[in-house]
């Protein structure tokens, strides 16, 4: 079996983004760039199942300009296969993202797809979901467990009200939670390795997909802001200021 | 005219609140506003969600293979009855989140996530980057619009109204490849977190299961629910239903206090809503103080016990 995982290039978790003052976007000059942690998380399941003699190949896809390839040299490095890059100037949206891993799906015959439950970037949560829906398979959402049982996936979703437990047939697509794994940490040996892992670039148009029916993304605003707060010295002077506001 | 079909959520027994909140938001896009209820045996639910102000009738699908939410039979069902709709809605809970975004690609849409605002019945306001950025997106010309609601920003429509309801037998099949297994909740008795006016929560810095003891001791003097930071959910304190933020419950209590919660911006996206946030650490310099309304610099374990004395 092979698995295939997505990879998106996302602004790293821990930059502090802020909108440009035209409205026209946000500043990603100069920031850092990682993978999406859910997708680091989606990479280290597939690699423990392929280890563990479960599957054959993980093949890391990531659709995007080619600085993603960065990021998946950084999946080849944790241990992937080889990597295929959708090559597109495109900001891609999920519906159009996720046409394009059907396409690659065809290709490669994947028994397994692992994508991570949301890109920390657009906080879309979608990609998943619309694969599975255009692949008519199944779909199991904000995965914290994953037990392969031959033809068939036990999973465990993380769900409002609390741990949902389905089963899915396989081919199937899973989105990864973050309490599904610890994803290892790259050595330097792996980074020398990962280069002379195969890296397809294939364009998107080659695909047949176009960047189509995308919603039109206007003006981009910072959030409003809380008026600054006050610091209080004891428990006594918080109860007060607690009554004082009628909270309690 | 816009015409809004609104996705039900509850759990076999009763309507969640979520739903009423997607029917404010349907109010503001403005146009007639049904509601489909699927499930076994949701006579209740139904009748709960007729009753949703503003709310013409409700499409009632009664099926054994309904009655657990799993998407791919959902999406099936609400796929048929799409036909005449120019809104889907649902709301921005696991359940709305698992099932809008497969109904939008089987009617080749794009999905809207997490509508914070209406500016017209086709252009939105939705946050992205943790809520750090906010941005308007239009849906194309003559789309279905698709979307899911972001729950935190919208009160509850009144049970004031007195739409029909209609019951139907399915028109779709169960699909064979996805089985539902079961549900184990993680809370107890107290009240929901999203919909709770009261909201105590702790993080790391409270060191142990054991010690969350004091948490949940002074939640219950306020009548509050409880919340987590990630670490405390990561590290088995707590069960994972009480994360709050941007990868867990985004929430918009009256008054939330944050005990041994650092304020990373994964966090503070889940409770910049909030009315009044409180926060209690003992690092003066933690990033938490930037965003509460009253801080305190000061140990939870000698904070807390002083409170409940002062509250008792
Ligand atoms: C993709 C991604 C998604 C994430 N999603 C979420 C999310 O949804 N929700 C979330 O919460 N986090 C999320 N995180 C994690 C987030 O970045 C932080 O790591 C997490 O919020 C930290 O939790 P904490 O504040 O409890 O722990 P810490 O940052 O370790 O802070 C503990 C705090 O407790 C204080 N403290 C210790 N002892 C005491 C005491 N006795 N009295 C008073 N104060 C004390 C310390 O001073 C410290 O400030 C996410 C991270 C990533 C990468
Ligand atoms: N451009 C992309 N390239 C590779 N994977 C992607 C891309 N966009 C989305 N994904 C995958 O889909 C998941 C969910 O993304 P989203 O639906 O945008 O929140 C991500 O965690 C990735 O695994």
């Amino acid at each position: 079996m092979k698995i295939l995982v997505g990879i998106k290039r996302v602004v790293d978790y821990n930059v502090r983004i802020r909108v440009l003052s035209d409205g026209s976007g946000v500043d990603t000059d100069g920031v850092k760039m990682s993978v999406n942690p859910f997708d680091e998380i989606a990479l280290e399941e597939a690699l423990r199942i392929r280890d563990a003699g479960n599957a054959e190949e993980v093949i890391v896809v990531s659709a995007g300009g080619d600085e993603c390839q960065q990021q998946l040299r950084t999946g080849l490095a944790m241990g992937a296969d080889r990597a295929i890059q959708i090559q597109t100037s495109a900001d891609l949206q999920p519906l159009s993202t996720a046409r394009a891993f059907l396409k690659i799906i065809e290709r490669e015959d994947p028994g397994l797809v692992l994508l991570g439950k949301q890109a920390i970037d657009d906080d879309n949560s979608q990609t998943a979901q619309m694969l599975a829906a255009l692949w008519d398979r199944p779909q199991a959402t904000f995965a914290s467990k994953l037990e392969l049982d031959g033809q068939s996936a036990t999973v465990t979703r993380e769900v409002d009200a609390g741990l949902e437990t389905i089963e899915v047939d396989l081919p199937a697509v899973i989105s990864v939670d973050l309490r599904l794994n610890e994803p290892r940490f790259v050595k330097l040996p792996d980074i020398m390795k990962a280069k002379r892992k195969p890296l397809d670039v294939i364009p998107l148009e080659e695909l047949g997909v176009a960047a189509e029916g995308n919603l039109e993304v206007g003006h981009y605003a910072p959030p409003p802001q809380r008026e600054k707060g006050i610091m209080v010295e004891d428990a006594a002077q918080l109860v007060e200021e607690l009554k004082n506001r009628g909270l309690i | 005219m816009s015409r809004i079909l609104i996705i039900a959520e509850h759990d076999g027994q009763s309507l969640n609140v979520s739903t009423a909140k997607c029917v404010t938001c349907a109010q503001a896009i403005g146009g007639d506003i049904d509601i489909a209820v699927f499930g076994k045996g949701i006579e209740a639910i139904a009748a709960e969600a007729a009753a949703l102000e503003s709310v013409a009738s409700v499409i009632a699908v009664d099926a054994e293979h309904l009655a657990a939410p799993l998407a791919a039979n959902w999406a099936a069902e609400a796929l048929a009855l799409a036909d005449g709709y120019s809104h889907l809605l649902g709301p921005s809970t696991t359940q709305g989140k698992d099932l809008m975004p497969r109904i939008a690609a089987l009617l080749g849409v794009n999905q809207i996530s997490d509508i914070m605002a209406v500016n017209t019945a086709n252009s939105f306001k939705r946050p992205i980057y943790a809520g750090n950025a906010i941005i308007d997106v239009e849906v194309p010309n003559g789309a279905v619009v698709v979307a899911t609601v972001r729950i935190a920003s919208w009160s509850a429509a009144a049970s004031s109204g007195s739409g029909s309801v209609d019951v139907r037998a399915a028109d779709s099949e169960a699909v064979a490849h996805t089985r539902y297994i079961g549900l184990k909740s993680g809370g107890g008795e107290r009240p929901d977190l999203q919909s709770a006016q009261r909201v105590v929560a702790g993080g790391r810095g409270v060191g142990s299961e054991e010690n969350f003891k004091i948490i949940y001791s002074l939640a219950d003097k306020l009548g509050a629910g409880v919340g987590a930071s990630r670490a405390a959910v990561d590290a088995g304190y707590v069960p994972n239903d009480m994360q709050v933020g941007q990868t867990g419950k985004i929430i918009a209590p009256d008054l939330y206090m944050a005990f041994g919660i650092s304020g990373a911006i994964q966090h503070v996206t889940g409770i910049k809503d909030a009315g009044t946030i409180v926060a209690v650490n003992k690092d003066s310099e933690a990033p938490i103080f930037e965003i509460a309304d009253i801080g305190l610099a000061g140990d939870l374990f000698t904070v807390i016990p002083e409170l409940e004395k002062l509250l008792a």
